[in-house]
């Protein structure tokens, strides 16, 4: 039993472990310079990465509150990946911070929840790994400790996630109320549709746009971008957003299967709106965290029509854009964060003439846009294609119409910048900046990711094998 | 012979070219790959020619299919019949003049010729691949790099026009995208498993209440790359703000990408919504024919006259291709080359005029000829090729068009066909006019009494394309005989009418 406990949780208890090492670390700061352990925290994450392709067992805990199966260790994997990238990408913004170690301690416990919600098998569970991985992230987001908006960011962040949570759990008791049990798959067998249990969906599928600021819930998503500092952003922008998407899209598939019908309309409209308004308000941006904060709102309505069709090809399509999407996020950021902590300008405007300076930042973020935007040969092209081929095999063409006319759009706000770095001139373009040797390998994985996953059709069928539709 | 290796050429020069910093070194490489390549299309077309006379009929030669991602029937398949044959050829010999026309690129050269490299490696992907997914994939890779390319080495108003360029060929290709959908979830599935391949899929059958609403739009999206009117706004502006070469590829192959996708998919895979659609077809082409006719006309900047004689010049295409018999159609893909080679040369000779005399205004140009008489002649020569000289692959091409045409004997088809044969003259009265103002008469300006000729490099890219133009011009018949097989194989499929 304990060995399989062991086994079963090894992810969540490699990152305990790790979450234990930066509190010793924190405890004894006045012998150990915490800057110096920015490379050690590294590699324990890079371990943590590649021990979650060991030991792969399958199974199911205390009584299938907490399940494992491959695709749930896949989906961590790519979490994990996340971590590393964000926690390789934060270094020029951490080593001047006096709050490193809790940097890392809130950064962990917010993965150890999102772990927890994925495997889980249960509506408590699951209500617990959430409320684990959003309440930390409130204090990350405050953690520009001398800039008043990083505060705001944090409240805001606190008290939307705060109302959301609110809007579920009343969602959970109601199913609760009317199934008699928190159980995924007894709910699933007791579930009637009846007008309580559909409320009690629709209160449920709320929280879950909240979370992923799927619009009209996306107001907190800007301002929290735009507050906090550039890793906790990329991280709430990819790895926040990827977990709650792997649950969103287990629990309509599997939990509520049978309400399909229902939540195809939902998605439907939601994901008009969320594309629409985040490409409308992406072109208006001039903040350049703001900007991305709207894309990534955007991106999100595609993933939305990606799983609208409750086949296998749109859980395997929105897995795969997600592993996408966090490389070509999290390396938009990475040159963000990088010009953002050794110049401090933020602006669009600002990367006027960047490409003078910087050239090879330039092409970096240049690449990272394109995937975004969906260009090939980035990987962006072909999760972007997925989604769409996914949405369109339900027959509704009008949506995957107005999401294709939607990349037209979000090409132009892309494009907006890459003209700012290679056309534009500018008397006083940033300076040359030297990146440090962590961020720089956290910018390289991103970009070969980029390049490669597209490429790569086994990881595309890797993942189809392992998915399942309604 | 192995086709990957069409692609694969141009994908490792563009990677060389990055690891060299200097013009001189950088340009060399460029050189070296595309003349290669221009090398293997030749080895190619004697390899395919041999198939051929060994009795190979198979539809598509060098056949080979990759899977990708088969859960969603997506392979990488290749595969060229004569159509595809001649449009290889087309982009080697225009890259190959592009890279030489661009030869003092001293503007980020490295950068430069990376992207035009990966342009033509879109290009070459685009037309020998048979499976819909994989030539969507080449033909998005061959829109984002025109931008930066006329976005950072244009002139004029090169942002306005990049931008404008991208984000209507994004229009294009989200429209294509939509039809490729419709054929992909409409045409029938094997065990729920459905495909891109073109071959397999031109003998499933895809109802044709489907292709009546998708048709419109894999035949307005790749129409948009093929200057279909109302669509050919982009041209004008992307062309004349282009750098040379990068005209040079936009008016030589790329809008050739809209004009092949018409065929290869939308007429193709859905003919019989095509022969319903075909008089809308026929109306809009001739119609870009006469207006671009008549807008050239107006035109006093000779890349403007270029691209919109380019938008008239396309018509044909379109119009061929309408027409939906099998003259027509070989006329339409051979008015494709020809153009290709004819534009390619006429964006050279106007690039190297404005490189010397920083105008490309006809009221600041005259008696040109005096001066730099290479350059000059092949403005000339360029030029009569436009207009349809019998000796040019112009006349060649646009003949075989009209004939085709003409076979339709309804009064609608037999008025397009005319008013479009008349819209010759105007091209005439054009050419005539820009080579007259700025080739022959007074010289109007002093300094340009001291501008040099043509430089070898230029020299060698205008001999590469006039040899491609007089070879089909004077001897049209291996053209013909390269293209008609192909034609004749995708008209068992376009001859299909209604109600079958």
């Amino acid at each position: 039993m304990l060995n399989e406990f062991v086994i079963l949780m090894k992810q969540e208890l490699l990152l305990c472990i790790i979450l234990f090492i930066t509190l010793i670390l924190k405890i004894s700061e006045n012998e150990n310079n915490p800057k110096n352990w920015i490379g050690i925290i590294n590699g324990l994450l890079l371990i943590n990465f590649l021990a979650g392709f060991f030991l792969s067992t399958t199974g199911e805990l205390f009584n299938g509150m907490f399940k494992v199966s491959e695709l749930i260790i896949f989906e961590k994997n790519i979490l994990n990946l996340g971590l590393l990238i964000v926690s390789l990408m934060a270094q020029p913004y951490l080593k001047n911070h006096k709050h490193l170690p809790e940097f890392y301690m809130l950064l962990l416990s917010t993965l150890i929840g999102m772990f927890f919600m994925i495997s889980s098998g249960n509506l408590l569970m699951f209500y617990v790994g959430l409320e684990l991985s959003t309440i930390p992230m409130a204090a990350l987001a405050n953690f520009n400790l001398n800039k008043a908006n990083s505060s705001e960011a944090g409240m805001k962040m606190i008290l939307s996630s705060a109302f959301s949570s609110a809007l579920l759990l009343m969602g959970v008791s109601f199913i609760y109320g009317t199934t008699g049990t928190f159980n995924f798959t007894q709910i699933t067998a007791s579930l009637d549709n009846n007008a309580l249990q559909v409320f009690a969906f629709v209160l449920l599928f709320t929280g879950f746009a909240f979370k992923l600021s799927v619009v009209p819930f996306h107001f907190w998503t800007a301002d929290v971008y735009e507050g906090a500092p550039v890793p906790v952003a990329a991280y709430l922008s990819v790895v926040s957003k990827a977990a709650v998407a792997f649950v969103f899209v287990t629990v309509l598939y599997k939990v509520f299967g049978t309400m399909a019908n229902l939540w195809y309309v939902l998605l439907f409209l939601t994901s008009v709106l969320t594309i629409g308004i985040g490409n409308i308000f992406a072109v208006r941006q001039e903040n350049i965290k703001r900007f991305l904060a709207f894309s990534s709102i955007a991106q999100v309505g595609f993933i939305l029509v990606g799983i609208s069709s409750g086949t296998k090809a749109g859980e395997a399509s929105m897995i795969y854009f997600l592993l996408i999407y966090l490389f070509s996020n999290l390396g938009a950021f990475a040159v963000v964060n990088v010009v953002s902590t050794m110049s401090g300008k933020e602006n669009i405007s600002d990367y006027k003439g960047f490409y003078k300076t910087n050239p090879a930042l330039s092409w970096f973020l240049t690449i990272a846009l394109f995937s975004l935007a969906g260009v090939p040969p980035t990987a962006g092209f072909f999760g972007k294609l997925f989604l769409l081929t996914s949405g369109a095999s339900t027959g509704n063409y009008l949506l995957v119409g107005f999401a294709a006319i939607n990349m037209i759009i979000s090409m132009y706000y892309y494009l907006r910048i890459v003209k700012a770095i290679f056309m534009d001139e500018n008397a006083m373009p940033i300076a040359s900046i030297k990146t440090e040797i962590l961020p720089r390998i956290a910018i390289i994985i991103c970009i070969v990711g980029i390049l490669a996953t597209g490429f790569m059709g086994s990881v595309y069928n890797y993942i189809y094998l392992l998915s399942s539709g309604i | 012979m192995n086709l990957h290796i069409l692609v694969l050429i141009p994908v490792l020069t563009a990677l060389t070219t990055l690891f060299f910093k200097e013009l001189k070194q950088v340009r060399m490489i460029a050189f070296l790959g595309s003349a290669l390549q221009l090398l293997l299309s030749f080895a190619l077309l004697a390899v395919f020619y041999a198939e051929r006379a060994a009795g190979n009929v198979a539809p598509m030669l060098f056949y080979s299919s990759i899977p990708w991602f088969p859960s969603l029937g997506i392979a990488y398949t290749t595969g060229i019949d004569g159509i595809a044959m001649a449009m290889i050829l087309l982009s080697a010999f225009v890259v190959l003049a592009g890279v030489l026309v661009s030869w003092k690129m001293e503007k980020l050269s490295r950068e430069f010729f990376f992207l035009l490299m990966l342009l033509s490696a879109g290009a070459y992907g685009f037309f020998i691949s048979l499976d819909l997914f994989v030539m969507f994939f080449f033909l998005e890779i061959a829109v984002i790099p025109k931008f930066l390319l006329i976005g950072v080495w244009g002139s004029g108003r090169k942002e306005y026009s990049a931008m404008k360029l991208a984000l209507m060929l994004m229009g294009g290709s989200a429209l294509v995208f939509l039809g490729l959908m419709g054929i992909y979830f409409n045409s029938a599935d094997i065990h729920g498993l459905h495909t891109f391949n073109i071959i397999e899929l031109s003998v499933r059958h895809i109802p044709y209440s489907a292709q009546m609403l998708f048709f419109p739009f894999a035949f307005i999206g790749f129409g948009i790359f093929g200057a279909l009117f109302p669509f050919h706004t982009w041209v004008p502006d992307g062309h004349s703000s282009a750098p040379t070469a990068a005209s040079m590829f936009l008016a030589g192959i790329s809008m050739k990408l809209g004009g092949y996708g018409c065929l290869r998919v939308a007429t193709y895979l859905m003919p019989e919504a095509a022969h319903t659609y075909s008089p809308i077809i026929i109306l809009l082409a001739a119609i870009a024919i006469i207006y671009g006719a008549f807008a050239t006309m107006m035109q006093t900047d000779l890349k403007y006259i270029n691209a919109y004689s380019s938008v008239s010049h396309c018509g044909f295409v379109l119009l061929g291709i309408g027409m939906m018999n099998e003259t027509a159609i070989t006329g339409a893909v051979m008015q494709m080359i020809s153009h290709g080679l004819m534009t390619a040369l006429f964006f050279a000779a106007i690039g190297m005029i404005y490189e010397r005399t920083h105008t490309r205004m006809l009221s600041q140009l005259g008696g040109l000829l005096k001066v730099m008489p290479f350059i000059s002649s092949i403005f000339v020569i360029a030029g009569l090729c436009s207009l349809g000289l019998p000796g040019f692959s112009g006349f060649v091409a646009e003949m075989t068009v009209f004939m085709g045409s003409w076979q339709h004997v309804e009064t609608g088809f037999r008025i397009a066909t005319i008013l479009s044969c008349a819209s010759i003259v105007v091209t005439a009265v054009y050419i005539l006019r820009a080579a007259g103002k700025s080739i022959m008469g007074p010289i109007v300006n002093e300094h340009h009494l001291h501008l040099n000729d043509a430089t070898w490099n230029e020299k060698l890219a205008a001999i590469v394309l006039l040899f491609g133009i007089v070879t089909i011009g004077i001897a049209p018949f291996w053209l013909s005989n390269l293209i008609g097989p192909g034609v004749h194989g995708l008209m068992a499929n376009i001859g299909r009418t209604i109600l079958s």
